[in-house]
Formats: structure tokens, sequence, C-alpha cells
């Protein structure tokens, strides 16, 4: 039975049972071809890098108590300022410029975090309302910066972010994964993610035992910043040009979504970037199910809201006792005060 | 209330926080963030004044109420919501499937009371749903209400996507009705609506059981348990309501534009928590009143006037003026409420 209270095993299990549903409508799920791997799970995995980055970063703030609203924007931002500087280019092939481009478009997306971060930790502002003044002011930014046009780029190295491969294996999928493991690393084998939860749990208390509370607060939104440029960089890479309306737009819910699936609270103080991955690619393992195999689109999203329903409700231990608890002798108490 | 523009600079000048006793006019601190909110919207007001031609016409003001009358009333139900230290994503989307129900019901011929009465419980009855989710299975509000959030939209999608026109005659008579105020100033009957949305539910805050149990339930919902209060149904009440406001909305979304569309409504959710926490309601429940939530949309309906009277700004500047504005206000209203503690 203890297998069945981890918080990660019905996400885990509606995503495998997502997962064979897909093997058996796709005709190719996974297979070798051109010396790389391909299908759909590849697809899964490819499409769910920008979720995956964003949801990464939203994961810290959440574990100090925040929430991000901004990083859609950020992301029309870092596509539209990464697409203009490429399309100016003389050799749109030109691997030393794009890269360049790339980490100017990425110091950017850091800047917009720092902004973020000084309103939250500085001025004192509630995250939801900080955030939302990028929210809104960011995605007029990214159509300013585009001249309200879609830009398309023709730049090899530049889709290859989204779309190449590496010894067989997406390299949009290698980006998130290295994002991964930098922040497992960095928050998991040093102090820093104790760091963090003490944060999320009490900034006053933190601050009081001698933890730099304000400087970690504006540290994980630049963070998260970072990671929603980068996202934003793989996703214009993959549509080949910057579409400053649609890029990103309510990935900010999705990814507050994955994070909670993944078994962070939103009201800070713990966090799982194990259960954030597999949130993200349960989301686009949905996404892609949903078409694979053949929900009309208008029904789409009830599609999605009944899993998400049913991924709520088998979540909550309450929901858990109270169905599956009727089996045994004991009866549900009532006198149960919430944490 | 009526003559505090100068207080609280004032107040923290000729007193020190021990000495009490000498102190000239001190607003309560509980009402300071609302003040503040009604100096900076007199200010920006007066700005416009100053700045525009024709601003000063008591129409702008009588229209803001009637160009934001389906946000005043999603707002209000939002407040409570918040309150109680919860959110509700789904306000939007329950305007859209409002909006897309009552299109295709009136264009089925269905009588538009009963229309009205059936969207209203349909609101209400999804509310009621995911404030006994929230309550019983203890799933955060955030999560609850985004499943909400897709759950409605999804439904408004399925029965149609494409905008549906109204051709109902009652639905157009209210539509076109006009009730006079004053010379030249005329208003619609959803602003009345919203008005009285907002006087209703200042009343069952203030005056009501239902209106203190959800000031505890924010203030600390373990202390509200142990009170012997009724946590549970306030609860479930208070989404409830939200449900009702946002189906209500709907109703006025779809008199005023006389069509019904399932992507209507988009994003209103964050104009709406927006509103109520520049109009000083804090978003750890507990603290804050309607009349600051209405506060909160006349500024943001504002900073819309003031863009349309600027005229010459595309879509792209408009959002970074929100922004802009919506930035300055929020840290001014910081300081000032600040410097009053």
């Amino acid at each position: 039975m203890t297998i069945l209270k981890n918080r990660l095993f019905w996400p885990a299990a509606i995503l495998v049972v997502l997962l064979v549903i897909n093997a058996f409508t796709s005709n190719q799920f996974i297979t070798v071809r051109d010396g790389h791997l391909f299908g759909t799970l590849i697809d899964i995995l490819r499409g769910s890098a920008p979720l995956m980055l964003v949801a990464l970063g939203m994961t810290l703030v959440i574990a100090t108590g925040g929430i991000d609203l901004s990083v859609g924007s950020v992301m029309a931002i870092s596509g539209a300022v990464a697409c203009l500087l490429i399309s100016d280019l003389g050799n749109q092939n030109s691997v030393g410029s794009v890269l360049l481009i790339i980490g100017v478009a990425i110091a950017m997306s850091l800047l917009l975090g720092l902004w973020n971060g000084a309103l939250v930790a500085v001025a004192g502002i509630q995250p939801i309302i900080a955030t939302l003044i990028l929210m809104v002011a960011g995605r007029g930014l990214a159509q300013l910066i585009t001249d309200g046009q879609i830009i398309n780029v023709r730049s090899d190295p530049y889709s290859t972010m989204a779309s190449g491969f590496l010894l067989a294996v997406p390299v949009a999928f290698l980006i998130a994964a290295a994002a991964v493991a930098l922040t497992v690393v960095l928050t998991r084998r040093t102090a820093l993610g104790l760091l963090l939860e003490s944060v999320g749990g009490s900034p006053s208390a933190s601050r009081l035992a001698g933890i730099r509370a304000r400087r970690i607060t504006v540290m994980v939104y630049v963070v998260a910043g970072g990671f929603a440029g980068l996202a934003g960089l793989i996703y214009s890479a993959n549509i080949r040009s910057a579409d400053s309306i649609s890029a990103g737009n309510l990935i900010e819910l999705d990814a507050i979504l994955a994070v909670v699936i993944g078994g962070t609270a939103l009201i800070g103080g713990r966090f799982s970037i194990a259960g954030t991955v597999l949130g993200a690619i349960l989301i686009q393992t949905l996404s892609v199910t949903v078409v694979a195999i053949g929900v009309p689109s208008k029904a789409t999203l009830l599609f999605k809201a009944v899993v998400v329903v049913a991924l709520c409700l088998s979540q909550s231990p309450t929901f858990r006792t109270k169905v599956f608890g009727r089996l045994k002798a004991r009866p549900a108490v009532r006198a149960e005060v919430p944490a | 209330m009526t003559t505090v523009d100068v207080t609280p600079a004032t107040g923290k000048k000729n007193n020190s926080p021990g000495n009490s006793r000498r102190r000239v006019y001190r607003p309560n601190t509980k009402y300071i963030p609302v003040l503040a909110t009604l100096v900076l919207l007199v200010i920006m007001y007066s700005s416009g004044v100053a700045n525009y031609e024709n601003f000063g016409d008591p129409s702008v003001l009588v229209n803001l109420f009637r160009d934001n009358a389906v946000l005043i009333v999603v707002a209000v139900g939002m407040t409570f919501v918040i309150l109680t230290g919860g959110i509700d994503l789904s306000v939007g989307a329950v305007i859209s499937l409002t909006t897309t129900l009552t299109a295709t019901l009136l264009k089925g011929g269905w009588p538009p009371l009963v229309v009205l009465v059936l969207v209203l419980l349909l609101g209400s009855l999804l509310g009621a749903g995911m404030g006994a989710v929230i309550h019983f299975f203890k799933v955060e509000p955030f999560i609850a209400t985004l499943a909400g959030l897709f759950l409605a939209r999804g439904l408004a999608l399925f029965i149609n996507q494409n905008s549906i026109p109204i051709r109902d005659k009652t639905w157009k008579a209210i539509s076109e009705y006009r009730i006079p105020l004053a010379d030249g100033v005329v208003t619609k009957p959803i602003a009345l609506v919203a008005l009285a949305a907002v006087l209703i539910a200042a009343a069952v805050l203030a005056w009501t059981r239902f209106g203190r149990n959800v000031y505890a339930i924010g203030g600390s919902a373990d202390s509200a348990l142990l009170m012997g209060l009724p946590v549970g149904r306030t609860r479930i009440a208070v989404y409830t309501l939200s449900g009702f406001c946002a189906a209500l909305g709907g109703v006025l979304f779809s008199i005023n534009s006389t069509s019904g569309w399932a992507l209507q409504g988009n994003g209103l959710e964050l104009d709406a928590i927006a509103a109520v926490v520049i109009g000083g309601v804090l978003l750890t429940g507990g603290s804050g009143y309607v009349f600051g939530t209405l506060l909160g949309v006349m500024v943001y309906g504002l900073i819309q006037t003031i863009i349309a009277f600027q005229g010459d700004l595309n879509a792209a500047w408009t959002r970074i003026v929100i922004g802009v504005l919506l930035f300055g206000f929020i840290v001014l209203q910081r300081l000032v409420t600040r410097k009053a503690k």
C-alpha cells in the first residue's frame, strides 16, 4: 500500500495509461530512423521541453511561496528578440552569431526576471500582482519588438534548438534535461534547496535565522525568467518565427498545473522537481493523446478538464480516504482540522 | 470618511506611535488601503481632466459603470472568495459558458426568463461544485478552480465554437434601453445591476452573520472552526456566490453585446483579481471591502478611458501603458499604505 500512498503514484499511473493508449493508436510509437529516435514518444519528449523549462522555474518560485504569471510574456519577448536579431544577420547560418543572439535573448529574460524579483522582494508587492504587470505589459513589448508582425527566420543553427538531434535524442529535450539536472544538483546537493524551502515556509523567520531571504527571492524570479526565456527560444525555433501573440499564451496556467500535479504545494515551503518533470510530461502527453485518439477539436478542452479533475481528486488524500477508505472498517473522521 | 485626502501624511507627523492621544485625525488602519486607492483614483481622474478636453464631462464617470459592469459584478463575487483566502480562476470561463448557453437557448426559442434563471443556476451550481471539492477534498482553490476554468470553457466550446447572435426581443429591448440621469447623461440597465450588486454585497459583508463568517475564515480557518463557525458551509457558499456573480456577469455581457461566444471573457479572471487587490483586499484573506473592489475596477476602467482619450496608441502600446499605469498605481499605493503604518 505504500506505493499507492505516494503523491506521484496517480499522476504516474495516468501517464502510463495515456502512453499505452498512444502506443496502440499511433503507428510509430518509438523507432529508429535516419540514425535517430523517432515516433510519438520522442515527439512528446521534444514537445514537452518548453513547458518543462517554464514549470521548472515556476517550481522554484512557488517553493518560496510566490507565483510567476509573466512567464508566457517572457517567452514571447525572448523569441521576438532572437528572431529580430537573427533576421538582421547577413548569414543566418553562422553558428557564432546565433549563439551570441541566444545569449542576448536569455540575458534579456534574466533582466525581466530581475524586475519581477525586485517588485516582489524589494518593493514588497504581492507576487501575483507584481508579475501580472509584466504579463500585461510584456506581451505589448513583444508586439512592439516585432512591430506587430510575425518575423520568419531561416537559420539552421537556430532551428536545431527545437528540431535537431544529438546522439539520437532531440536537442530540445536535452536542453530541458540539462536544466533539470543543473537545478537538481544546485538545490539538492547544496543547501540552496533547504534555503528556498525555508524562505517559502516563513520569510521573516528565515531572515532572523540569518538567511538572506530577499536575495533568494530575487534569485528565483531571475532563474524563472531565464528558463522562460530559454523556453521561448525553443518555441520560436520550432515554428521558425516569432509570434508575439500566441507564444507562451496561457502557459503560466499549464506550468502551475504541472507544478501542483508534481506535489509542490502553492503555499510554498516544499518542492519536488521530479514531480514537476512528471507533471509537465503528463500535460504534454495529454495534448498529444487528444489528437492521437481523434477527439474532435471542440471537445479537446473538455477532455483535458476531465483528466485534470480526475487527477486533482486522485491526489487529494481526503478524497482517497473517503472513497477508497470505505472498503476498510474505519469510518471517515469528521473532526479533522485543516493543517 | 469624506475629508480624508490629507490625513495619512499629517497623522504621521503629529504623533509618535506610543502617544496616541494627541493625534489629529487618523483613519482606522483597516481603511487605509481603500483610502489610498480612493485618493490615487481622485488624483488620476483630476490629471485626466487637466490633460484632456471633455474628460470632466459627467458622462465619463457614468460610463465607467456601464463599460465595466461585467467586471464589477465578477469582482464583487471574487472579493468574497479572496476574503476567505481562496481564489477563483473560473469566472472568465463561466462568463463564456453563460453567454454561449444563453445565446444557444434563446436561439432555440426558450422563454427569456427561463433562460435567465437556468444560466444563473448553472453558474451557482458550478461554483458550489468547486467549493465542495475545495472544502471536502482539500484540493487547493487555485487548482480546483483552474479545473473549473477548463471544464466551463470546454463545455462552452463543445456547445458552439462560433459567435452566436442573440435576436431575442427581451434581450434586445434591455440592451437598447437607456436610463436618463441628467441632461445628456444616460446609462444602461446593466450599470444599475452592477451598482446594485456592489450595494447588496457590501451590506451582506458588513451586517450579516455570513459576512462576519467570511472575514473570520479569511483571518484563520482553524480558529473559525474551533469557534464553531460553519466553515464548510460558508466556504462553499462563497464559491457559489462567485459562480453566481460570474454567471450574472455573463448575462450582462450577452445583453451588452447581444451575442454569445465561447472565447468571451478570456483572461477576465486576472482583471478581476487585479481589481480586487488594487482595491486593498489582501490575497491572504480576512481584510478588505467591496467598496475597495469597486474602486479597483474604477482604476482599471479609468486607465482604459485615459488610453481611449489619448487616442493614438496602437494595441501594443495600450498593453504597455496599462502595465506601466498598473505598476505606478501599485507602487504608489504601497508607499502610501507603508507610510501610514
